[in-house]
């Protein structure tokens, strides 16, 4: 670790926390509908759209009904997807002539999208056609940022209203967090990355000829080898900036390419990456202000924002820690920080990003439901892969995902209140309302159907060694954490990988599937249900008795908690996977 | 529900002509305008042929050209085709492919430390760049090829170093590719033997 390294990360934390409470405060007027500087140019866009769709914006939902007309959006959104990837061979501006994307993958890459996942089976440069990428794969990125901002004001207003049946409405509030937060701020970021060099074109991939011409054996499948000499290099584009705009700002990770944000022209300079890590955490964590003010409690906000604050910092310490090492099976190598080269772990890292920059990405990817990567875990050393792994296990609430990062962290401060009322022998309040039993129960349901999931899929593909344990890239405890990687990441929402799984296979593909749709879904009905409940109860006045939730005490209970519950549930998963990899790793031993 | 399903409907195909079709063509005719070559790649043309990227590295390993990073993309450098090795620290492929370059490397250097990013895989597969310290381990074979002073060598080296950006951001790097064009340039060598 170098002293530059952690300046750095200073550098990115002090710019997330210095506009958290601008934006924070400017969301907060947009979901509350009161004027806003920009009211003048998105007003009547937003009219305009009621006016084409039969949106009635008056109209108030109770919690059943928004919870359903999200269901029917997604339904409709996802189905669109699928067919335009099953159709793109026959559409325009796929200049590479690329194929129907296959039914497995094509479901998988619709459901994935749809929930704010980004999981990808497949190499988006080699599958996916200009067009399906502008028209679903970046639309997702809009609104599934879009549906989780509107989610999480939704549990907001059932927090801050009283005797109240509604939570609002649900178009309007995907509309407003559409246009009034996430297309300006992409417009303006994506023209940002085209500065840094970020490519936003539509020409054919361009064919360069190489200026040292390669000869290449391969073996090919009936053992015979043939040696060819590559005189070109085919160079993929596309309207990338446009894409990594929002792929960043909403959370998404979906990569233009397959090597994601570590491919030069979507993450070029060390400039256009510390961008692209600021704008994962900047709605997340401005949401917690937007959180205090909406429930006029800031300080309760700040209380949440320090919890997600220290949670973020005790990773990022480890995987940098992890990643500045040398790995001891390695020999003859230099793998020393200096002046003149970054040292560490460099397998699936690039230069220009070197050690401090890839672990913090791959914390603040994993913190946050991205899923994004500038380097490939995989490849990072057991304790520097533990930390994504964790991150993602303890429930996507470190800043989280666009929304989702919110309404999940409440969760956990429901617990949080529970466990406190419990050791003082008193019905629990949260901000004045009391948490009882309705609550409590939707809350752990939304609790164990996280890793019901993870555990569950990743048992079941263990035990199928043709079809589970034949797409592993890695042998030994590596293997187990693919597989337990490809589970929580998807369970997650979260979209990264260890990206040696083969994972567009069938099992693969409508597994993951599954358990994206039901870390969404499954997670937001009970989420909904307790927003409901909330809505409609009295307000009791603060009393003795009543536990404080704007104390550093209440940041301490709340990351206990969520430490608790993670612990609980997946340390003997983790010991078996990487903590088992790095003690023979540091044994000598190699799989 | 029926109106529901209907609403659904319309407002997604409403919200997909604004956001996946008004949005991107705004997005390339801005870049188009205002930075017309770095939203093309940065292309490198030598008279009408194309060299490649100033951002995408490319495969160089005869003695005379420095040489860049092991790529996982495709056959190497495949640029519709990026990849990581996904190899992770316990994985015997890397140990091994590690080993066969380091003995490699060697040869210029004997018994000494051949540094790390020389003989790993980048994320993408198209890392343009190497350290500082992997473009000097190379520096004295580049001199005996080129028949160049290690000075003049070093002095091209320097030339092609960035520096960490805003003097604090990233790592210092060197492009693999632009060295290597200017190299061809200075002192030509027929490489192809």
């Amino acid at each position: 670790m170098t002293a530059n390294g952690w300046f750095q990360i200073a550098i990115f934390f002090a710019l997330v926390l210095a506009c958290a409470k601008p934006l924070g405060l400017y969301m907060a007027r947009v979901f509350e509908r009161e004027r806003t500087f920009t009211d003048r140019i998105f007003r009547p866009i937003e009219r305009l759209i009621y006016r084409l769709t039969g949106i009635d914006e008056t109209h108030e939902m109770r919690w059943t009904e928004y919870a359903i007309v999200m269901l029917l959006f997604s339904v409709v959104t996802l189905l669109a997807t699928y067919a335009i990837e099953r159709l793109q061979h026959f559409l325009p501006l796929n200049p590479q002539h690329l194929a129907n994307v296959t039914p497995d993958l094509a479901l998988n890459t619709a459901a994935s999208f749809t929930t704010n996942t980004n999981w990808q089976s497949y190499v988006p440069e080699a599958t996916m056609s200009y067009l399906t990428q502008m028209l679903t794969l970046a639309y997702h990125n809009f609104f599934s940022a879009a549906v989780g901002m509107a989610l999480a004001v939704a549990l907001i207003r059932g927090i801050s209203r009283k005797e109240s049946k509604t939570l609002g409405n649900f178009w309007v509030d995907t509309t407003r967090a559409s246009l009034w937060v996430l297309l300006p701020g992409c417009l303006i970021y994506a023209l940002l990355l085209v500065s840094q060099g970020v490519v936003q074109n539509f020409r054919p991939y361009d064919q360069a000829t190489l200026v040292q011409p390669q000869s290449v054996t391969t073996t090919g499948i009936d053992g015979k080898a043939t040696t060819q000499t590559i005189t070109t290099q085919s160079i993929a584009q596309g309207p990338v900036a446009s894409q990594e705009a929002i792929k960043m700002l909403g959370t998404n990770g979906g990569g233009f390419f397959n090597a994601n944000s570590a491919h030069p022209f979507e993450n070029p300079t060390p400039l256009s990456n510390l961008m692209q890590m600021f704008s994962i955490f900047l709605i997340p964590a401005a949401l917690t202000v937007t959180l205090g003010r909406m429930v006029k409690a800031p300080a309760h906000g700040w209380a949440i924002f320090a919890a997600m604050a220290l949670l973020f910092f005790a990773g990022v310490f480890v995987s940098y820690y992890s990643e500045a090492q040398a790995n001891p099976l390695l020999h003859s190598v230099n793998q020393h920080a200096s002046a003149l080269q970054a040292g560490g772990n460099m397998e699936g890292k690039e230069v220009r990003f070197g050690i401090a920059n890839s672990a913090l990405f791959a914390t603040v990817t994993t913190d946050a439901s991205c899923g994004a990567v500038n380097s490939m875990h995989d490849s990072f050393m057991p304790l520097g892969g533990l930390v994504p792994l964790v991150n993602i296990m303890l429930g996507e609430v470190i800043f989280g995902g666009v929304g989702a990062g919110l309404y999940g962290m409440l969760i956990f401060v429901v617990l949080a209140v529970f466990i406190a009322g419990l050791m003082v022998g008193r019905t629990p309040e949260y901000l004045g309302k009391k948490i009882e039993s309705f609550d409590v129960k939707m809350a752990m349901l939304y609790v164990l159907i996280f890793p019901l999931s993870i555990l569950g899929f990743s048992a079941v593909s263990l035990t199928m060694p043709n079809i589970g344990l034949a797409s592993l890239a890695n042998a030994g405890p590596h293997g187990l954490s693919e597989i337990l990687y490809a589970y929580t990441s998807t369970t997650g929402n979260n979209g990264s990988a260890f990206a040696g799984l083969n994972a567009n296979t069938p099992w693969y593909n409508l597994s993951l599937a599954t358990a994206m749709l039901v870390g969404r879904f499954f997670m937001i009905v009970p989420m909904l249900a307790i927003a409901g409940n909330l809505a409609q109860k009295k307000l009791v006045p603060p009393s003795q008795g009543t536990f404080p939730v704007h104390t550093a005490l209440f940041t301490v209970l709340l990351v206990g908690v969520i430490l608790i519950v993670g612990a609980l549930t997946f340390f003997p998963a983790l010991s078996l996977g990487p903590i088992l990899e790095h003690l023979l790793m540091h044994a000598g031993k190699a799989f | 529900m029926k109106r529901n399903i209907l609403t659904a409907i319309l407002y997604t195909v409403v919200t997909t002509v604004l956001f996946g079709l008004v949005y991107p063509f705004v997005v390339t005719g801005l870049a188009q305008l205002l930075f017309k070559d770095k939203a093309n790649g940065q292309l490198i043309y030598a008279g009408t042929t194309l060299r490649g990227s100033h951002l995408i590295g490319q495969p160089f390993t005869a003695p005379a050209y420095f040489h860049s990073r092991p790529s996982a993309a495709g056959n190497g450098y495949d640029a519709a085709n990026s990849s990581g090795s996904n190899y992770a620290p316990t994985n015997k492929k890397l140990i091994d492919r590690v080993a066969t370059d380091v003995t490699a490397n060697q040869l210029d250097h004997p018994n000494s430390e051949v540094p790390i990013d020389l003989v790993t895989a980048s994320a993408s597969g198209l890392d343009p760049d190497i350290s500082p310290s992997s473009a000097d381990f190379q520096v004295a074979r580049i001199a005996r090829e080129r028949h160049l002073s290690e000075d003049a060598v070093r002095r091209l080296v320097a030339t092609h170093t960035k520096g960490r950006q805003l003097g604090f951001l990233g790592e210092p790097r060197v492009n693999v590719l632009e060295l290597n064009l200017d190299l061809d340039q200075t002192a030509p060598v027929s490489p192809a033997k």
